[in-house]
């Protein structure tokens, strides 16, 4: 089996478009489904009350807005080491959803933070480091617009995207490394967890929904950056929706 | 129905978290959206066929 033979535009195009769909739709149903855990199922916080909920929406946000930064990152690190089209196409088609999964997150955050601390906004080690993320993510789609020569740019992005990733262990551990506002981490991978099994549940339905919709909508775009890098290539010439329209 | 939406009085910051989210989610998809029509439109633009209809008056 060739573990290769997709790493080539012309034959990831098509698997791509095959799975779109099926992602799609299982987005939208584990969205419909976590929404419902979230809002109907899961019982009311004993201290926060209801303002809790916003949790079933920053949580698997602010997860998707550091992974995502981590799958750009391993393309960003295939793309310098083997000067590869594909993976700086991944790359590139991922920095938009990621900039707005953080910009959501850090939305919510700031309207959970409200009602439960008293203030929309801290200065703190989590939220600035998130703050950064977004400031990242929005840099590395600048320098992509700012560079004519399509290789160069994905180099310098790449480049850019690697030196952010000390970044995301900061996001992640800074609550447990400085005195933080915002709360330790409640799932930790060696303890239980320490919250009503209906909130996580919530919360693991809702993160599994954003990471599909995260591959449908990146898919979608690399296939239209495919195209916009290679027009002129046979394969594109090639393909039913060019030809056809 | 109404508790639903008061939030036992946090309704303000629930709906505008939710609400928030559901906007950018549906300005992405309609942006990705728009941009591979956009993006194929111009590639067909620049297929040989639409040349040498423009070359020979419009028959082909």
């Amino acid at each position: 089996m060739n573990l290769f033979k997709y790493s080539s535009p012309a034959t990831f195009y098509p698997l791509a478009g095959k799975m779109i769909p099926w992602f799609a739709v299982a987005a939208a149903i584990l969205a419909a489904i976590g929404l419902y855990v979230g809002l109907f199922v899961a019982p009311t916080d004993a201290t926060q009350g209801e303002a809790y909920r916003i949790i079933f929406i920053h949580v698997p946000t602010a997860w998707m807005s550091m992974f995502i930064y981590l799958v750009m990152a391993f393309w960003s690190a295939l793309a310098l080491g083997f000067n590869t089209r594909l993976s700086a196409m991944m790359a590139q088609s991922l920095a938009p959803t990621g900039a707005l999964m953080t910009f959501i997150a850090l939305w919510s955050g700031a309207f959970w933070g409200r009602p439960t601390w008293g203030t929309y906004w801290a200065w703190d080690a989590r939220m600035t480091s998130e703050l950064i993320l977004l400031f990242l993510y929005f840099g590395i789609i600048a320098l992509r617009n700012a560079i004519e020569d399509t290789r160069r740019a994905d180099r310098a992005c790449a480049v850019l995207t690697l030196v952010g990733v000390v970044n995301i262990p900061i996001i992640y551990f800074s609550v447990h490394w400085w005195n933080s506002l915002h709360q330790g981490a409640t799932i930790s991978l060696t303890k239980a967890p320490k919250m009503a099994a209906m909130m996580l549940t919530g919360m693991a339905i809702m993160a599994l929904a954003a990471w599909f919709y995260t591959i449908a909508v990146s898919f979608s775009r690399v296939r239209s950056i495919m195209i916009e890098r290679e027009r002129d290539s046979a394969w594109v010439s090639a393909l039913p929706e060019v030809r056809h329209g | 129905m109404a508790e639903f939406f008061a939030m036992g009085g946090y309704g303000f910051y629930v709906w505008w978290s939710y609400a928030v989210a559901a906007i950018v989610v549906i300005a992405e998809i309609v942006s990705v959206r728009a941009r591979r029509k956009s993006t194929l439109e111009e590639a067909r633009l620049l297929q040989p066929e639409t040349f040498a209809t423009a070359a020979t008056g419009g028959a082909r």
